[in-house]
């Protein structure tokens, strides 16, 4: 089989699979966050943390309980880096450092994973499976949350209650996440991924050389990595690194992992409101983009005009051997669209072009189809823009889902849809302000703009893969990234849940043939529309000055 | 149909001929686009453009807030550096800020032309105020207050708004309606309210007063076409506050590509950096914004319909229900003759000469219809030629009384009557005949389909007998059903309210097409049903002109009284129309959807046009730093500086050329949701897109010619 044909083929497989799995993954969802029976063991939880999970909140409370719980989450995850070696499986790897600790505490909150440390020399087993691995699916199940509390604010009328976060939470964890996880782990260690708790194996290198090979419970944060769209790999090589993902097969399954949850929460939004084709509208466009993006990768990566490449046929410096140009495309798209950030090369190596789709990727806001939750509330705010925008032009006040665009709404998605760019644009004016900043780079020139470009666009927007290339260990790349993936995280939540607040206290307009058609495929060329216009408006500049004038070079 | 007077004096015609044929094709072809605007205009106010610069004026709009701080702080570079470059684009981006200035200063000067007109009615008046002695005393206008008594009598001008308390009087109210013939007022039931400064033409009446000075109906209409209480109405500080994030995002854009430029090699200068912004951020839609919504309210002023806010107008565009009287609206205000049916085996002819006879005394509209449907139909005129021949000798016409219920005329020798089959069939026993059971069947049924069913008989030589039966119907506007289909089309319900019974509101809303009826209507039912539409989300609008419609008036969402009606029906509804047609209530609501869709698509139009000047001054912006980018330079801009300049002229004509649009209003046809937004798309997002590559290309081919630029 040629590599085209291969790659054609794990398309359209992995196409087949996240079909099979949407409507019952997506109706599951949705029964699971609405339904009012709890299980046996959320119970048991609940009275630990004295929460009563009938009782349901206004948007502030459950905004609180989403910071709150963020915060808790930060500090206990500082702590524990911080007082690794008072831990057992501490592997000898000591405290972690301040600037680094902080950085990685917000970095797995913020559901970022973005990673200034090598894991096989800076942490050890606990702080591993005890902090990351739970922030993986932690903060997974808060961005499911978030966007659940946005959809019921569409589904109810003239109430000020969302639900409640801490069932909302429990229930992503226990009744999504972990029987979804648990399963998967176990077909990717059968299909070969490592999944131990030694420290590593002594080999003898191919030059003669002994060197320690380190292992770790890979398989299990691989797949909640994944799966959660979080992208913190166990080993620095991440998804490139064998143990983590062995062959084509575990890398089909792994980038199936990533997309499975962002694409069936469409289904559960349709389930939801009533009306399927408001998910299937928002699944097109977050598909075509996907597809899109996929193309230009896969072209400009196959057709590179460096010197080195053209010897090679393909760009091949970066990418794994045994994956080909096809499958690091997939992979690397479908990363950057969901906000996972797990990476299977090296994204410093992709061609002008190519880097600038995984950049543009994010850029777009995280919403091809975005990370789990996130690229749901992301998408939905988009199509709030969309709607007031343009839905003026049927001649009524714009609706959505039933219910009115009025000023708190918009001042609402305004604010989510400002953060982002806020963070990007100011982050990276004022690293590239630093004389410092150049000598952080590996790259001169428009190559290394992007570098930089690359680093707040993938914080700013909880992505967390790197570009590479860039140093950032310095004080003022880890507090200032840091700071990036706060605000680009907690800013949209605060935003995305007032306006799930009051959409929720009007009343459901019902719809007549003068409503804006928002189940159809004129609506969903619209969104399509508004999110390119909007990223593109924003950061063409930006991109002109990195990727645009790399590729025309 | 009524026909619409826009509001004028002879001094100041707002419309050519040609102007007042299209409102009138627009009316009955239902073609919306009101267009009252001419080139001139923009010359007039250019004065009112200039004042506005004062950076006060420009506070409340973000958007061209920050086009005002950037042409000072370009003017201000440009006297530091003279270049022929810094010169031209401060100047563009002033004529920028003037030009929306100048948007806004033509939308309100057509209002003050129709405040001006409305003033000189305003002149002080004395007033005759009854004391609670009974005696008159003189006092000036401004001085009465709410509850006062004042006499008013042929000649003199009413003082104040109220209601008349005693008398009938004709009153010229053409200075308010544009409608030259005369009013009846009355003191009791619905037409009891008067304007102050109307005329008095006869008779003398006693009016309460109901209004403060300075708060009269004529004082509201002129703050009202001043624009002087504008208010930004809801969606419009919505819109607003979009506008301002994008403008936001794009100062971003504009602070971090320096260090970004910086880092890149070359720093760009604050002029080309100040044009990139003014190109980007939204200043199309920024500069006509308040423009589109004092056209909007202007549109309704043409069509003699004064909405008291903004936010009505824009609340008629999202009615989902409307709730039509009948009476009026959907039917002629009277009852016609449509059919006339002979019972045992009288002669058709024979009935229709009885039916005429017995109505040619008959003055109202019902009795001369039914002459006027015999001409048409059966061909008796002239005094019943096909039957009888001319009534000879003496006639004695029998009026119509609420006793006997039956008109008619006695002849020689021979009685005609019609009226209630009861009291007709009672008459004919009086006089010896008999009716026959036909009669009792054919009456039944006309009842059951909704019609009126009069009995028109003869009694002759001593003997009575039936001729026949005469329905009477409601007879349905031509072109309503058609209205309706369109309402339905655009997602309005409507609801035709009755008084009749249950039966016969049914018949007619069949035949009216409406999709709902409200029969028996008691005001409370009206209400009722509004409260029950708006608990489910929906928006209602309503007419109305009796004091007992003021609470329902208030209470939908677009309440429009008539002007005909009570000072409490006016004082409770948001809108009044001048000319009393309830129709009107279907264009109001046009008009709101009309300022919705052009403020939309002129939103639509502003952001998908900055794609363009992208391409246009990126490549002149950092064609020196990295030359390959000349390759996104798809329009083939002669220079960086005529790039940049061809951009921010662009930007500044764009908004002229739309000042039409924006008050004229977009195209508007009743249609489906997705065939607007289909069309829309089609013109203003992708029209958008494409327009600008064009324009900037073709002011590009002459700013090159310039020395310095080219």
């Amino acid at each position: 089989m040629s590599p085209t044909l291969a790659g054609l083929a794990q398309v359209g497989l992995l196409v087949v699979a996240l079909a099979v799995c949407y409507r019952p993954l997506g109706d599951h969802m949705a029964r699971v966050y609405t339904t009012d029976r709890h299980w046996k063991v959320e119970r048991a939880l609940y009275r630990l943390v004295r929460v009563n999970p009938d009782s349901e909140q206004r948007w502030t409370t459950y905004a609180a309980g989403v910071l709150g719980f963020s915060f808790v989450s930060i500090v206990l995850l500082y702590l524990l880096q911080r007082l690794q070696p008072l831990l057992p499986l501490d592997l000898g790897r000591g405290a972690v450092e301040p600037g680094i600790a902080f950085n990685t505490a917000v970095s797995f909150v913020t559901n970022t994973n973005w990673q200034s440390y090598s894991p096989e020399a800076v942490l050890g087993h606990t702080v591993q499976m005890a902090g990351l691995t739970v922030q993986n699916f932690v903060s997974a199940a808060v961005g499911m949350a978030v966007a659940v509390a946005l959809v019921r604010g569409f589904v109810r009328a003239r109430t000020d209650r969302l639900g409640n976060f801490w069932v909302d939470l429990t229930r992503g964890v226990t009744r999504v996440l972990l029987p979804i996880a648990f399963v998967a782990a176990i077909v990717l260690v059968a299909l070969g991924a490592v999944m131990s708790l030694a420290k590593g194996v002594q080999i003898t290198g191919v030059d003669g050389v002994q060197r320690t090979l380190a292992l770790a419970p890979a398989a299990s944060q691989e797949v909640i990595k994944e799966l959660g769209t979080n992208g913190g790999g166990i080993f620095n090589a991440n998804s490139a690194h064998p143990f983590e993902n062995p062959n084509a097969w575990t890398n089909l399954f792994e980038i199936f992992l990533i997309l499975l949850i962002p694409v069936a929460l469409t289904r559960t939004l349709g389930s939801m409101v009533g009306d399927r084709k408001q998910g299937y509208v928002l699944l097109s466009v977050m598909g075509l983009l996907w597809a899109a993006l996929l193309s230009v990768a896969w072209w400009a990566e196959s057709h590179p005009n460096g010197v080195a490449s053209l010897a090679a046929g393909a760009a091949m410096e970066g990418k794994e051997v045994r994956f080909g140009i096809p499958s690091t495309a997939l992979f690397a798209v479908s990363t950057t669209g969901t906000s996972t950030g797990a990476v299977n090369g090296t994204h410093d190596s992709l061609t002008g072009l190519g880097g600038g789709v995984t950049l543009l990727n994010m850029l777009l806001g995280e919403v091809a189809p975005g990370g789990v939750g996130a690229g749901l509330y992301g998408i939905l705010v988009m199509a709030v823009i969309a709607v007031f925008l343009a839905g003026l032009m049927v001649g009524r006040t714009p609706e959505y889902l039933g219910k009115k665009l009025g000023r708190r709404e918009v001042t609402a998605a305004a604010i989510a849809m400002l953060a982002m760019p806020t963070v990007v644009l100011l982050g990276t004016g004022v690293a590239l302000l630093l004389p410092s900043t150049t000598g952080a780079l590996n790259n001169p020139g428009a190559h290394g703009l992007s570098e930089v470009l690359y680093a707040y666009a993938s914080t700013g927007n909880n992505n967390g893969s790197a570009f590479g290339g860039l140093t950032v260990t310095s004080d003022f790349f880890q507090s200032t990234l840091g700071v990036a993936m706060l605000l680009g995280r907690f800013l949209p939540i605060l935003a995305v849940l007032a306006l799930a607040g009051s959409l929720a206290q009007q009343r459901k307009v019902p719809a007549t043939a003068g409503t804006l058609p928002t189940g159809s495929p004129l609506f969903a060329g619209m969104l399509l529309g508004t999110v390119v216009l909007v990223a593109a408006l924003t950061f063409l500049p930006a991109l002109a000055l990195g990727p645009i004038a790399e590729a025309l070079a | 149909m009524s026909t619409t007077t826009p509001l004028r004096t002879p001094e100041h015609d707002p419309y050519t001929p040609e102007q007042a044929q299209e409102l009138h094709a627009e009316r009955t072809g239902r073609r919306m686009s009101a267009g009252a605007f001419n080139a001139r205009q923009l010359v007039t106010s250019l004065p009112d453009a200039f004042r506005k610069l004062h950076p006060r004026h420009q506070l409340p709009n973000p958007v061209m807030f920050v086009v005002w701080v950037g042409s000072v702080l370009v003017t201000v570079f440009a006297v530091l550096e003279p270049t022929v470059f810094s010169i031209a684009v401060a100047a563009w981006l002033w004529f920028t800020v003037l030009f929306a200035n100048l948007a806004e200063a033509v939308a309100e000067g057509r209002g003050k032309a129709q405040a001006e007109s409305l003033r000189k009615m305003r002149r002080d008046t004395v007033a005759r105020r009854l004391r609670e002695d009974g005696a008159e005393e003189e006092v000036p206008g401004n001085d009465l207050r709410v509850g006062d008594l004042v006499v008013v009598e042929a000649g003199q001008v009413i003082p104040g708004d109220g209601d008349i308390v005693e008398g009938i009087a004709t009153v010229d109210e053409s200075a308010i309606t544009g409608e030259s013939a005369p009013v009846i007022r009355e003191s009791g039931g619905d037409r009891s309210a008067v304007t102050g400064g109307t005329t008095v033409l006869s008779d003398r009446i006693v009016v309460r007063i109901a209004t403060k000075p300075g708060e009269s109906f004529v004082d509201k209409m002129i703050a009202l076409v001043e624009g002087a209480e504008r208010q930004k109405t809801p969606n419009e500080v919505a819109l607003t506050i979009l506008l301002s994030t994008l403008t936001i995002i794009f100062l971003l854009v504009a602070l971090a590509l320096q260090p970004m430029a910086a880092y890149s090699g070359r720093q760009v200068s604050v002029i080309v950096l100040t044009a990139l912004l003014v190109c980007l951020i939204p200043t199309t839609i920024g500069a006509l914004l308040s423009a589109i919504g004092i056209a909007g309210m202007d549109r309704l002023v043409q069509r003699n319909v004064l909405a008291k806010s903004g936010r009505a107008v824009e609340a008629a565009g999202d009615i989902d229900t409307l709730l039509l009287d009948k009476t009026g609206t959907i039917t002629f205000g009277n009852r016609r003759c449509t059919e006339l049916i002979p019972v045992g085996g009288v002669d058709r002819g024979e009935l229709a000469a009885g039916a005429r006879l017995s109505s040619l005394a008959d003055e109202t509209p019902e009795g001369r219809s039914i002459v006027a449907f015999c001409a048409e139909n059966h061909g008796v005129d002239n005094n019943g030629a096909a039957g009888d021949g001319a009534p000879a000798g003496e006639v004695v016409n029998v009026p119509f009384t609420a006793q006997t219920r039956m008109s008619g005329v006695d002849l020689d020798g021979r009685q005609v009557r019609k009226g209630a089959a009861g009291s007709v069939k009672a008459w004919i026993r009086e006089h010896g005949g008999t009716v026959p059971s036909e009669v009792d069947d054919v009456v039944d049924a006309i009842s059951a389909e909704g019609g009126t069913p009069l009995v028109c008989a003869e009694a002759r030589d001593g003997s009575a007998r039936v001729l026949g039966v005469i329905r009477l119907s409601d007879v349905v506007k031509p072109g309503m059903r058609e209205r309706f289909e369109e309402l339905r089309a655009m997602g309005i319900r409507t609801v035709m309210v009755t008084g009749d019974n249950p039966l016969t509101a049914r018949a007619i809303a069949e035949e009216a097409g409406v999709d709902d009826y409200l029969a028996e209507a008691k005001p409370e039912d009206k209400m009722e049903l509004i409260r029950r539409e708006q608990e489910g989300g929906r928006l209602v609008a309503m007419t109305g002109d009796g004091t007992n419609d003021a609470p329902a008036l208030a209470q939908a969402d677009v309440g429009v009284a008539m002007n005909t009606g009570t000072m409490a029906a006016k004082e409770a509804g948001n809108m009044v129309d001048l000319d009393s047609d309830p129709t009107k209530l279907i264009e109001v609501v046009e008009v709101g959807k009309q300022m919705l869709i052009t403020r939309g698509a002129l939103t639509t139009f502003s952001i998908a046009n900055d794609l363009a000047k992208y391409f246009a001054i990126l490549p002149a912006m950092f064609m020196a730093i990295y030359p390959q980018l000349d390759k996104i330079n798809i329009m083939r801009l002669a220079t960086p500086e005529s790039a940049i300049l061809s951009a921010v002229i662009f930007n500044a004509l764009v908004i002229v050329a739309l000042i039409p649009l924006a008050l004229r209003g977009v195209r508007y046809r009743p249609s489906t949701a997705s065939a607007l937004l289909r069309r829309n798309l089609l013109v203003y997002g992708l029209g958008g897109i494409v327009t600008p590559f064009v324009g900037i290309w073709l002011i590009d081919l002459l700013v090159r010619l310039i020395p310095g630029i080219g």
